[in-house]
């Protein structure tokens, strides 16, 4: 059931929230294996199910009003225990919501729990977690060997494709978002940087992180974006522009609309069936009406190396204040503060959130400031320089989200540089501040499931929703992972 | 500056003189309610941690806001210091590691200060005044307070200042003896309570200044003046929060010394962090500069550029009060020496007390007035200006009263005395009392008919010695109580005597 569905059966009082909400508590509690959870929230989502349908009998519907939703534990949740997959925030319970579920409760909806993620979104496997792995409810055809599910939103993209939940929030700093719902057979959308309050969510790289819906459909992350975006006055980098219905905007069809297809896109070694998936993807458009027109965007092969300095020096920072002082873990026994930053520090965040720490501080750095945070911001401007310069000559970009499906569990943990070209089309996206998709559009010869990106213009995320349901309906993807979860 | 003013600026060292060159960076607190980036109250003096926001805290998910108020403060000041405001500015983060310091990094401002170039005149005893140059000023939060008296193996925190916008102004190295480096921060204070933007209270840490010295050969000085080449200057030590004038005063003339102690002796000066220590009144080293912090400053991307508008600026300029030296130019204008005029202005309530008891009088002796009757009252009282009993509109009034002779001024000062100590209004006491000076000629003849009666040996002298006029003229104010008018006097003893006009 999708959750457009859900709401129109709600509002037709066909289904009740509590009926829906029991139905995914139940599923949550029988999809244990896959962690997908961090927190299950069963006991307090029946009472917001149940209060929902009081307002429902009164008439005072929300957008989002008793629609049972998976929230990544990145976002802090007053009163919910909220761990950003770290050892390191113990058992913190934030004394405060952050703005965007804050919106979501606000429409009436209601949370099923907290999923899983990459410690502190470090990550595109979902494998960096304190907490374990979780697990892709795909499976290669005729094998057993459980895969990733990308990452960092890797439980928040399980929950959608082994419908644990209507929708789910994400994060995505370099690709969080659309890289995890591309392997993962549905729907995911990063929104312009500031589109998204960022206030209660916990930073990874403050001028990258954007929080976005994880859907089933096109129109799901249509009316999830709708809820979740303000401009908000705790957050100086959100931005007021209005908040248009999405939804209503999907409508019109894409007669006319200019694709532009980035030539730097095309990587060496890439699978075969990523370019021509590609390929299909822009003939899809072709028959909708879309012009098809070839771009440049010269710079993209900086954007990896860009991202892996700006992310980083912005995480060594944003991670400073966890430090055994205030809250979450301290090291037991030591006898100086030293010692107890260095091992509440060391015992607190796992490797790949330290390799990243170390990379932060070496390059802010005096003497390699100049040579690495310095040129990477450099190259940070010639990238939006360059998509500025496409959309001159298009309306939206059309690419492929990953370079491959999703990989077993472990396969790309050995080298951090393989996993790392995970986001080879996803961080560009980011480093311009730009507002980007992925629609599930086929699956492997091994039955696995490929997404296809869509990039738009800063704000124009009403065209990007609208260009991606033409791929979506064209797409026509209707297949499910075979449940082998179930306990 | 002229030669003779350089000669006593040096130290005498044992293998010849010295030069002591000086540069300051005050940190001054913002005069707000709410903090630099949240809501949480700057009150002082409150519950440890009683005063602080998620924010402070450095709690996961939460963004600095930047306080308006603290903006314009900031803009505020720095106009009161003539200097450049900058349009553009931007917060950066300053990364090192201490309990107090929650976020883990403090957001200041580093290549790009809110605040340019700009100055402030001192002026000095022996009458000269001098130009230091501001260098910038920029906008930075407070950390917290570690508390390590309070448990035998465990320390706390106290996060209240966690976040309160500071100022920090940084003079250039104008500066050459520890009386240049007082009266500045001196001045520097006064500018900022006239502005209202800093308390300048150094008691409770609302300000407090690092100061740079370092010293040379003469003439290095006025070479970097002249090239602006730090070349000819010495290798510079930072003694770390110094708290009052009078500690300024001992920091530099100590640092100096051991300076050149260590110059003469063959060593060399070590470019280091020291602190002072004001009960053994010298300096001892904190931090040598290859153990000085690598704070990874980079642009804090919580928080956008900030732009201010030219037209917001102006507005600000327009509030801006009469400051220090266009006050003191006004009051020399109207009468009073350059000293008066300097001793006025240091603080603002002074030179507005005195403003408000010169209403209507001369202004040479309301500035009397104050300077020996108010002023020593006060000092011999152990009061502040704003403790003052005796209203300005008050003295005023008894001003007045000595002014248009309606009482003498010995009498003005017993008036002082009576309204100092039991309050009331002067003009009223005045009346009640009878200490109205007598002008009425009939009670003022009775008198010297009454002196005549009892001395006429006195009257033969005084026509062979008309000086001895004065004696009269004593008797009489001892007869009339002292409330004659000693001129009326005068002039009928004159008539009733007899004695030539002067001359």
């Amino acid at each position: 059931m999708t959750l457009a569905e859900a709401r129109d059966a709600i509002r037709a009082k066909k289904i009740s929230s509590k009926e829906l909400t029991g139905a995914f508590v139940k599923a949550i509690e029988g999809a244990r294996p896959l962690n997908a959870f961090l927190t299950e929230a069963g006991e307090q989502a029946m009472l917001a199910a149940d209060a929902a349908d009081r307002r429902i009998a009164e008439g005072k519907m929300g957008a989002l009003e008793g629609l049972p939703l998976a929230i990544k534990d990145l976002f802090c949740t007053k009163g919910t225990r909220t761990t950003a997959a770290s050892k390191i925030l113990g058992n913190f319970v934030p004394p405060y919501e952050s703005t965007v579920t804050q919106n979501l409760w606000d429409a009436g909806a209601v949370m099923l729990g907290k999923t899983n993620l990459d410690e502190f979104a470090m990550g595109s496997s979902n494998e960096t977690s304190a907490f374990g792995p979780v697990f892709n409810p795909w499976r290669a055809a005729g094998s057993n060997v459980n895969l990733v599910p990308g990452g960092s939103s890797g439980g928040s993209a399980t929950a959608v494709a082994a419908d644990l939940c209507l929708a789910a929030t994400g994060t995505d700093t370099g690709g969080s978002i659309r890289q995890p719902a591309a392997v993962s057979g549905h729907v995911g959308l990063k929104p312009t940087y500031g589109r998204c309050s960022r206030f209660g969510i916990v930073a990874f790289a403050s001028s990258l992180d954007q929080a976005g819906p994880m859907t089933k459909t096109v129109r799901d992350a249509a009316i999830m974006l709708k809820t979740m975006a303000s401009v908000d006055p705790k957050d100086s980098t959100s931005v007021d522009v209005a908040v248009p219905d999405y939804e209503k905007l999907l409508e019109g069809g894409i007669k006319g609309l200019r694709v532009g297809i980035p030539k730097e896109y095309r990587i060496d070694g890439a699978p075969a069936e990523i370019d021509a998936l590609w390929t299909k993807g822009a003939d899809w458009l072709k028959a909708q009406g879309a012009e098809i027109v070839e771009v440049s965007l010269p710079h993209t092969k900086y954007a990896l190396p860009t991202y892996y300095i700006v992310a980083p020096a912005e995480a060594s920072s944003n991670l400073a204040r966890y430090d055994g002082v205030k809250f979450g873990y301290r090291a037991p026994g030591v006898h100086d503060i030293t010692e107890l930053y260095e091992r509440s520090r060391g015992e607190g965040f796992g490797a790949e959130v330290q390799r990243r720490i170390l990379i932060g501080t070496y390059v802010l750095s005096a003497g390699y400031y100049d040579a690495y945070y310095s040129r990477a911001q450099k190259l940070r401007t010639l990238i939006k320089r360059d998509f500025e310069q496409a959309f001159e000559k298009c309306d939206v970009l059309l690419t492929p989200t990953t370079p491959g499906p999703a990989f077993g569990v472990g396969a790309k943990t050995a080298d951090p540089v393989e996993m790392y070209l995970q986001d080879v089309f996803t961080v560009t996206v980011n480093l311009a501040g730009l507002p980007g998709i992925s629609v599930p559009a086929g699956l492997t010869p091994t039955g696995l499931p490929l997404g296809l990106q869509l990039i738009g213009k800063a704000f124009d995320e009403a065209t990007l929703l609208r260009a991606a349901q033409a791929v979506e309906t064209a797409a026509d993807f209707k297949a499910k992972p075979a449940n082998w979860w179930s306990v | 500056m002229s030669a003779a003013a350089t000669k006593n600026k040096l130290i005498q060292g044992e293998t010849g003189d010295w030069e002591v060159v000086i540069g300051m960076e005050v940190h001054a607190q913002v005069l707000s309610q709410s903090k630099l980036f949240s809501g949480a109250s700057t009150q002082f003096g409150a519950e440890p941690n009683s005063q602080v926001s998620f924010i402070d805290a450095g709690f996961p998910g939460m963004l600095p806001v930047i306080n308006e108020k603290c903006v314009e403060q900031a803009v505020r000041t720095g106009l009161g210091l003539k200097a450049q405001i900058n349009l553009r500015s931007i917060f950066d983060r300053k990364n090192y590691f201490y309990p107090d310091l929650p976020q883990g990094y403090q957001i200041s401002q580093y290549k790009d200060p809110i605040v340019g170039e700009g100055e402030v005149t001192i002026d000095l005893k022996d009458g000269e005044s001098i130009r230091v140059g501001i260098e910038r000023l920029h906008l930075e939060q407070d950390a917290g307070k570690s508390l390590h008296d309070q448990h035998p193996d465990s320390s706390f925190v106290d996060l209240n200042r966690s976040g309160i916008a500071l100022m920090e102004i940084v003079t250039k190295p104008h500066m050459r003896t520890s009386e240049e480096a007082a009266a500045f921060l001196k001045k520097l204070r006064a500018i900022v309570r006239y502005l209202g933007t800093c308390d300048g209270n150094m008691d409770e840490g609302s300000m407090r200044a690092d100061v740079n010295v370092s010293v040379c050969r003469p003439g290095g000085y006025e070479e970097f003046r002249k090239t602006g080449s730090f070349k000819t200057l010495g290798t510079r030590c930072e003694i770390k929060n110094v708290n009052s004038m009078r500690f300024i005063a001992q920091a530099v003339e100590y640092e100096a010394r051991r300076q050149i102690e260590i110059l003469e002796g063959g060593g060399k000066i070590s470019q280091e962090t020291r602190l002072f220590d004001s009960r053994q009144g010298e300096t001892r080293s904190m931090r040598s500069k290859e153990e000085a912090h690598d704070y990874r400053y980079f642009p804090d991307p919580d928080l956008l550029p900030l732009e201010l508008e030219q037209a917001w600026v102006d507005a600000i300029k327009k509030t801006l009060p009469e400051l220090p030296d266009e006050k003191k130019a006004r009051f020399m204008s109207q009468g009073l020496s350059a000293y008066d005029a300097s001793v006025l202005v240091a603080e603002r309530e002074l030179a507005d007390f005195y403003e408000e008891l010169a209403k209507g009088v001369d202004a040479k002796a309301a500035a009397n007035w104050l300077n020996n009757e108010v002023l020593g009252r006060l000092n011999r009282d152990g009061l502040s200006i704003t403790e003052v009993p005796v209203s300005a509109a008050a003295n005023n009034a008894i001003i007045q009263m000595v002014a248009d002779k309606t009482i003498s001024g010995k009498i003005a000062k017993d008036l002082l005395d009576i309204v100092w100590k039991e309050g009331g209004d002067p003009r009223q006491v005045v009346e009640s009392r009878g200490l109205k000076q007598v002008t009425d000629t009939g009670a003022i003849d009775a008198a010297i008919e009454a002196v005549i009666a009892a001395n006429p040996d006195k009257v033969e002298e005084v026509k062979a010695k008309p000086k001895l006029a004065a004696w009269f003229v004593g008797q009489v104010m001892k007869q009339t109580g002292g409330k004659a008018n000693p001129a009326a006097v005068n002039a009928a003893l004159k008539t009733r005597l007899n004695l030539p006009e002067e001359g």
